[in-house]
């Protein structure tokens, strides 16, 4: 900082500071204060300027541009200095061995094609994709694909170079110089040592989970002090009924008889009348006298009927009727 | 088990890497907010702070029940309220009977508390009351100049502090160029006596004086309040040392084709690109003319693009 007529200027902020000022005695009225106040900043802004408008400028449409000096005034930073980046693992190798990092074209020439094409990426030169043979050697193995070779080999290469990625990010976290982007996320809890990542739970599971917590005690939380949006439970009481198998008279009888009714059901001789024919009947006439309307519709408005549409009614009513017997069958149960 | 994660689309990056730490940094973002019990005066207050720094500030209205700077504990919520928005100044106003219409100015290092100065706010005139000329109003984001009058700021600890904390609250960004037509506005603060600050907004105006240097002229258009020091925490040593550490010499990007000569001085190496005549679009090749007619005028006249080929080649 230097001091220009007792004043301390800092370009940098367009700071001006009189530390020399002294009220002899306080003013009296509010507006006296405001007024001598004024005048001090008048004559540190004057002095702000003076020094500015000596500075050398450049004319633009704006305006007159000049360039400030860096802040002399010492402030403290939001945030830490960013720390330097430890080199990779490669990185310390090709110095140790002194390898140097050459720069590549980004395209290379393809023989195959006869054209330029890129060194990676779409269209690359030498794809797998684009191998349409493959010679056999000496060495190979029969039985063997080689295209899902390659592609096996390849995928291993990926795999190891994510893997040697993340061995340097963790490096880099470990001093804290991670890249502002890449986040290391931890996938499962490395106390479990589970290599699966952990399962996400939809919302009705658990949804589900809640219910059965808020059910589970003596009451059957009847008495719980509800959550707020806590649905009721939605399977409430028994569903089945079972009746006693001890055998006996009355009620220890019923479950017997239901047995026995079902049984001789399907082994009568006319079993097959399980199969209400008449019922049947009608639903296909039913079906067959509607296609015939639709069919009368369609050649009123377009002659023409696609074979598709023809078929499916046909379709429907097979499942139909198969349907109607299942469901026969179950009421019979 | 780790997983990298990295964003899935380019603007999301950017967004990260602005926030990301930096070498030189440039500026820093204020977060207004409130504890439960505010006053009218006090709400005001932090409207109008906010209008004074729009543009690099961010407003919360609600109501904080858990944000006591000062105690330990209740400074929590405020550091993650500063990592969500980004923010390392915050003000935080909230009133109560021990403390009428109290302020705490503070900032945070890599969103911590670094130092907080406590002020009670007195005698506010709010920016409506002034009347002045409209057309002198100060523009957001305008660099402004800062003043401080009077000898309590280097003798009296609080109010250095406060100073200090002050300066890095209004000072703005920090810029390398300067539009001098752009300067409107400026803060002067005053130490009325050891614990009580006057300070004010004022507009420029620039009037002729016959040099290159006009006339400054203050025109007070407000808001302006009193400042009364309260309670300050100044950071501890080792924070302190950590936080003002400054890029060391960054090193100068080299620029290229300027030289220096002892006799002539500055040098510059111009160089022209090849003109590249024969790629130059010719009228009857141009592609606003229809294909048919464009290769119609290619078949009458062949022997010149065959030229131009061999030489191409030649090259």
């Amino acid at each position: 900082m230097e001091s220009q007529n007792q004043y301390e200027v800092d370009l940098g902020n367009l700071l001006a500071f009189n530390h020399s000022h002294h009220f002899p005695s306080l003013p009296s009225s509010r507006e006296e204060l405001v007024k001598e106040c004024l005048e001090e900043g008048t004559k540190l802004v004057q002095a702000i300027a003076d020094r500015l408008f000596n500075l050398p400028s450049t004319e633009d449409v704006d305006g007159p541009i000049v360039t400030l000096p860096p802040p002399t005034t010492k402030l403290p930073r939001s945030k830490h200095l960013p720390k330097p980046k430890p080199p990779t693992k490669w990185e310390l190798f090709a110095k140790k061995k002194g390898i140097k990092k050459c720069k590549k074209d980004k395209v290379v020439w393809d023989e195959q094609t006869g054209t330029w094409k890129r060194r990676f990426g779409y269209d690359r030169v030498d794809d797998d994709r684009d191998v349409p043979i493959i010679e056999a050697k000496m060495t190979d193995e029969p039985g063997e694909d080689p295209f899902a070779k390659r592609q096996e080999e390849k995928k291993k290469r990926v795999a190891k170079q994510d893997k040697n990625r993340l061995q340097n990010l963790k490096q880099a976290a470990k001093v804290g110089a991670l890249p502002s982007h890449v986040q290391l996320a931890a996938t499962a809890l490395p106390i479990t040592g589970t290599q699966a990542a952990p399962k996400k739970f939809t919302k009705h599971e658990l949804g589900d989970v809640a219910g059965i917590a808020a059910t589970s005690t003596a009451s059957g939380g009847k008495f719980d002090k509800k959550v707020p949006g806590e649905k009721a439970p939605k399977h409430q009481g028994k569903h089945r009924k079972f009746l006693p198998v001890v055998e006996g008279s009355g009620i220890g009888s019923r479950e017997k008889e239901q047995t026995d009714k079902v049984l001789n059901k399907l082994f009568s001789k006319h079993s097959h009348e399980i199969l209400n024919v008449e019922k049947a009947v009608t639903a296909y006439n039913v079906k067959r006298e509607k296609k015939q309307r639709l069919k009368h519709n369609k050649n009123v408005e377009d002659k023409s009927l696609s074979t598709s549409n023809k078929l499916k009614p046909k379709k429907q009513l097979n499942k139909k009727s198969a349907k109607k017997g299942s469901s026969k069958k179950g009421k019979a149960k | 088990m780790l997983k990298v994660k990295t964003p899935k689309n380019p603007r999301v990056k950017r967004a990260l890497e602005k926030r990301a730490p930096k070498l030189v940094e440039t500026g820093k973002k204020t977060l207004i907010l409130q504890g439960t019990k505010t006053s009218n005066t006090l709400n005001d207050v932090l409207t109008e702070l906010y209008l004074l720094k729009k543009g690099s500030a961010i407003r919360y209205t609600r109501k904080n029940e858990n944000i006591r700077p000062f105690e330990s504990g209740g400074e929590t919520s405020l550091e993650f309220f500063s990592l969500k928005t980004d923010c390392s100044i915050f003000i935080y106003g909230s009133t109560s009977k021990k403390r009428p219409d109290n302020l705490v100015i503070g900032r945070t290092y890599d969103h911590h508390i670094y130092d907080l100065v406590e002020v009670g706010v007195e005698n506010f005139k709010p920016l409506n009351s002034f009347i002045y000329d409209k057309k002198l109003a100060p523009r957001v984001g305008s660099k402004p100049f800062i003043c401080f009058v009077g000898e309590g700021f280097e003798s009296v600890e609080e109010l250095k502090h406060l100073k200090e904390a002050l300066v890095d609250l209004l000072r703005g960004e920090v810029i390398e160029n300067l539009n001098l037509a752009g300067l409107d506005h400026a803060y002067v603060c005053t130490a009325v006596s050891s614990n009580r600050v006057f300070f004010t907004h004022c507009a420029l105006r620039l009037k002729k004086s016959g040099t290159i240097v006009p006339r400054m002229e203050l025109v007070e258009v407000g808001p302006c309040m009193d400042f009364v020091v309260r309670r300050h925490r100044l950071p501890n040593e080792s924070l302190r040392k950590e936080a003002m550490k400054t890029a060391k010499d960054q090193s100068k990007k080299k620029v290229k084709n300027v030289g220096q000569d002892a006799i002539q001085g500055k040098i510059g190496k111009i160089y022209i690109p090849d003109q590249k005549l024969g790629d130059m679009a010719l009228p009857n090749k141009a592609k606003g003319v229809k294909r048919e007619r464009r290769e119609a005028k290619m078949k009458n006249d062949p022997t010149e693009r065959a030229s131009k080929k061999q030489k191409e080649e030649a090259v």
